[in-house]
């Protein structure tokens, strides 16, 4: 269970961050060759992330890239160099339907064929940016088994749907249908960017919010953020007390035979004891909540 | 290939690196680097810009490099998109590129 908390996103044209990006260490790196690079610098960009990709540096680390829309002259030429390159994954922006994904998936699987990577081992993320995105958000989100999550791109998407970002209340909708579909297709869901990197206040919030309804993570587009969502998504010294007890109860049934768990005379099932894991992994990965 | 025509590629900002590509009249490769970490680092910049331009083919043109401690990976990437847009190649073979 791969544990998707902070998405960071990083131009892909700018070599100082490429080179140093990883010592922030976000859950996942997202190297960004569509709206953070200029048209004269799409070539370059490419270049920067193919070798960047194969650097040591990010071996131990979840590389994403978000490549240009396939319908524009450069989406091929990032796809094939970033699959060469040995991508995690690939985030398709502008994701409107499930043939967007197929289209995808079909040259995925021609590029892992002509290198020699293995197949299916390149997996893919879809960007919902539009209200025919989020109405197709559960065709999109079980499209391909090279699916690991669906992400909410919220700049595009009120756009779309003429209004503003502003408290929230814009995005509801598109949040639940998002997070809906993923739940559906066993899937992570990633929130939008918060955009006002000196708002912490503001950016907690959100985070709370999103953390409520039941969010995987968040896109990020500045490294102080990184710690402010992975402490706001640490469980409590109570929380993780729990999970322990639960998991040693679920373990002690398993080694007794039990078919039925009990914990302080209460029984527990296996979505709480699934849960219970999921606290001990976030407190792993970055302790208790400060 | 060739350098054709003039071509930058990079920035002068910190951990990156400038590559400028100008064609020579005749078969001949010129390669000039400046870095701020030649005294610790110029061999192994050297290597990386060597092996680069074999990688390419290339065969005439001049490379003029200012580093500003670029990676390897920087430094390759800044040098072939400079030598690309220099000899005006479109169509890439990846699997030569590593």
């Amino acid at each position: 269970m791969k544990l998707r908390r902070s998405m960071l996103f990083l131009p892909g044209a700018n070599a100082a961050m490429l080179s140093t990006a990883f010592v922030f260490k976000p859950d996942s790196i997202m190297f960004d060759l569509e709206d953070a690079v200029s048209l004269r610098e799409k070539d370059a960009a490419r270049l920067l992330v193919f070798h960047a990709l194969q650097n040591p540096v990010y071996r131990d680390i979840e590389t994403v890239v978000r490549i240009n829309p396939l319908n524009t002259p450069f989406g091929l030429a990032d796809l094939e160099a970033v699959v060469r390159a040995g991508v995690d994954i690939v985030r398709l922006p502008k994701t409107d339907s499930a043939a967007d994904v197929h289209q995808l998936e079909a040259e995925v699987e021609r590029i892992e064929r002509a290198c020699g990577r293995a197949l299916g081992s390149t997996k893919l993320m879809a960007a919902i940016e539009s209200a025919s995105g989020v109405v197709n958000a559960l065709s999109i989100a079980t499209s391909s088994k090279r699916m690991i999550g669906i992400a909410l791109a919220g700049f595009d998407y009120v756009m779309d749907m003429q209004t503003e970002r502003g408290d929230g209340t814009e995005l509801f909708y598109a949040r639940c249908a998002v997070l809906h579909a993923a739940r559906v297709a066993g899937i992570d869901a990633f929130d939008v960017v918060y955009s006002d990197v000196n708002d912490e206040e503001g950016f907690l919030k959100e985070v709370e919010l999103i953390k409520k309804l039941g969010f995987n993570g968040k896109s990020l587009i500045n490294p102080r953020q990184i710690e402010l969502l992975h402490n706001a998504y640490a469980p409590t010294e109570e929380d993780v007390d729990y999970a322990r007890r639960v998991v040693a109860a679920a373990e002690k049934a398993e080694r007794d035979g039990l078919g039925v768990i009990a914990l302080n005379g209460k029984m527990i099932d296996a979505p709480i004891v699934n849960h219970a894991k999921r606290v001990l992994q976030k407190a792993q990965a970055s302790g208790v909540r400060k | 290939m060739k350098i054709i025509k003039e071509a930058l590629a990079g920035t002068l900002e910190s951990s990156d690196l400038l590559v400028k590509v100008m064609p020579l009249p005749e078969d001949r490769v010129e390669v000039v680097i400046q870095s701020e970490v030649m005294h610790q680092f110029g061999e192994q910049i050297r290597q990386v810009v060597s092996q680069t331009l074999q990688q390419l083919g290339l065969v005439s043109g001049q490379v003029v490099i200012e580093d500003k401690g670029a990676l390897d990976c920087a430094i390759r990437a800044r040098v072939q998109a400079a030598i690309l847009r220099g000899g005006s190649i479109q169509e890439l073979d990846w699997s030569k590129l590593s």
